[in-house]
């Protein structure tokens, strides 16, 4: 268990953030992006940013799947789930994301049959369980997530059930973090990139940001050392005018990552177009939808879709938020209006998201000293 | 969701090769390990768990760093957890 020990011990945390500090040129700041909604979870329960230097800041990426959900597509699943032949099945995360009528579990309450899964292997098992019943599997998520419904599709065909199909939310990382670099609103110096999507895509995909946008990438574990280590990598590439991409976690992340999942995700999947992402507006070929050669497990192709364009409410700033422009206590609704109880955005629905993070670790206190205070 | 939870192998099911039953943190239930077939995985190897799939094989330092860190951070992952054991897809 030496490990484990090394990774706790706070000593390694402070000697990595003074090796941090003395990396950092004088008058200049560095943001650096954490991506992973995992990784924003890690930064705030233990209270990372109190160990770096004043000049770094860490800003806070889209990686939260629940959190880019626009709210257009809450309000199709439910449309779908009204349906009286239909049981509609979710991970537990999506329920209480609200669309404009309230959330899965309002609709629950209200009788429509909404059955939270934890694999989508369950929602099969629903399906042969009620062959009287059309089930509907929510498929949300990153690459991580999206071979799971991939593999599930492909057991429903090889046993040829009748009555399973997929509501595909699946969403792809890279055209997001593209999007972010091409955004006006924000200058990054570096990327603390996703961990466990990085298991199925590998490291190789997010090349092109050292080399067309000279920026650093990192890829890195969930440990709080982890992510100091991550950063010390970032910072030590800043000060050598270097931009590669390095894997931190290469303990779990092989560099060519799952060839296995990719292939079942290019079987079942194919990109969309374009895809409407919470906050950050349409993206090019940012997400993934069933192909026809399985389209009788395509619940879009399958049912009708609403396919409604719904406005977030004003008052919520999830999108910039999510795009790193706005700290989640500088949004106007945090903890007063929005809090994990009564969500009005799903930054602070996801325990991944933001301001639930934000929240839960009272990290709240401390930024607006920081934020107050001349530096 | 995004949690990745770590399992040790246990045993594959006979008529069923894709599918092991798995050991987390003492509950005990059936995943896919399809996606590591690459890995040829036996009994005793651990894994790291994404909604019912195996997604990467791990080893068990790491296993026993990623559990602690789990437990750890709490509610999240006795969510997870409680869901998994909610689980039945044999």
């Amino acid at each position: 268990m030496k490990f484990v020990d090394e990774f706790r011990d706070a000593d390694k945390a402070h000697a990595l953030a003074a090796r941090i500090t003395a990396l950092c040129e004088p008058g200049r700041q560095y943001k650096l992006m954490e991506v992973c909604g995992g990784h924003t979870h890690t930064i705030y329960k233990h209270g990372l940013e109190d160990y770096l230097p004043e000049q770094v800041t860490l800003v806070h990426g889209p990686g939260c799947p629940v959190c880019v959900i626009p709210m257009g597509r809450v309000d199709d699943a439910m449309a779908l789930a009204s349906d009286p032949d239909v049981i509609m099945t979710s991970f537990g995360d999506m329920m209480r994301v609200p669309g404009s009528n309230g959330s899965f579990f309002d609709a629950k309450a209200r009788g429509t049959d909404i059955r939270m899964v934890y694999s989508p292997l369950d929602s099969l098992k629903i399906a042969r369980q009620n062959p009287d019943k059309r089930v509907v599997f929510m498929a949300i998520g990153f690459e991580t997530t999206a071979p799971s419904t991939a593999m599930t599709v492909l057991r429903a065909a090889a046993e040829g059930l009748p009555n399973f199909s997929v509501f595909c939310n699946h969403v792809t990382i890279i055209p997001a973090i593209k999007a972010i670099l091409d955004s006006p609103d924000l200058r990054l110096d570096g990327f603390i990139g996703p961990g466990h999507v990085s298991t199925v895509i590998g490291c190789r995909p997010y090349e092109f940001i050292a080399r067309d946008y000279g920026k650093p990438v990192v890829v890195a574990g969930f440990e709080p050392l982890d992510i100091l280590q991550s950063i010390y990598m970032l910072m030590l590439q800043l000060s050598k005018g270097t931009s590669t991409v390095e894997n931190q976690y290469s303990r779990v992340v092989p560099w060519d990552g799952n060839p296995v999942a990719l292939r079942a995700i290019g079987q079942t999947m194919e990109l969309r177009p374009y895809f409407e992402w919470r906050g950050l507006g349409f993206i090019s070929h940012s997400a993934l939808a069933v192909r026809e050669e399985y389209a009788r497990f395509d619940a879009e192709r399958l049912f009708s879709v609403p396919g409604v364009r719904v406005a977030d409410p004003k008052a919520c700033q999830c999108g910039e938020v999510l795009k790193g422009v706005l700290k989640p206590w500088e949004c106007k609704v945090f903890g007063t209006a929005c809090t994990p109880e009564t969500p009005i955005g799903t930054c602070m629905v996801s325990p991944e998201g933001a301001c639930a993070a934000y929240y839960n670790y009272g990290r709240l206190t401390r930024q607006r000293v920081r934020e107050a205070s001349p530096s | 969701m995004c949690l990745g939870i770590p399992g040790e192998v246990i045993e594959f099911l006979p008529d069923q090769p894709d599918l092991a039953r798995v050991d987390v943190s003492g509950v005990r239930r059936v995943i896919n390990v399809g996606l590591l077939e690459d890995d040829k995985l036996e009994p005793g190897d651990w894994v790291l768990i994404h909604v019912g799939f195996a997604l990467s094989k791990i080893d068990e330092a790491e296993a026993a760093a990623a559990l602690q860190f789990l437990e750890g951070i709490g509610q999240a992952y006795e969510d997870e957890l409680a869901a998994l054991a909610e689980s039945r897809i044999e």
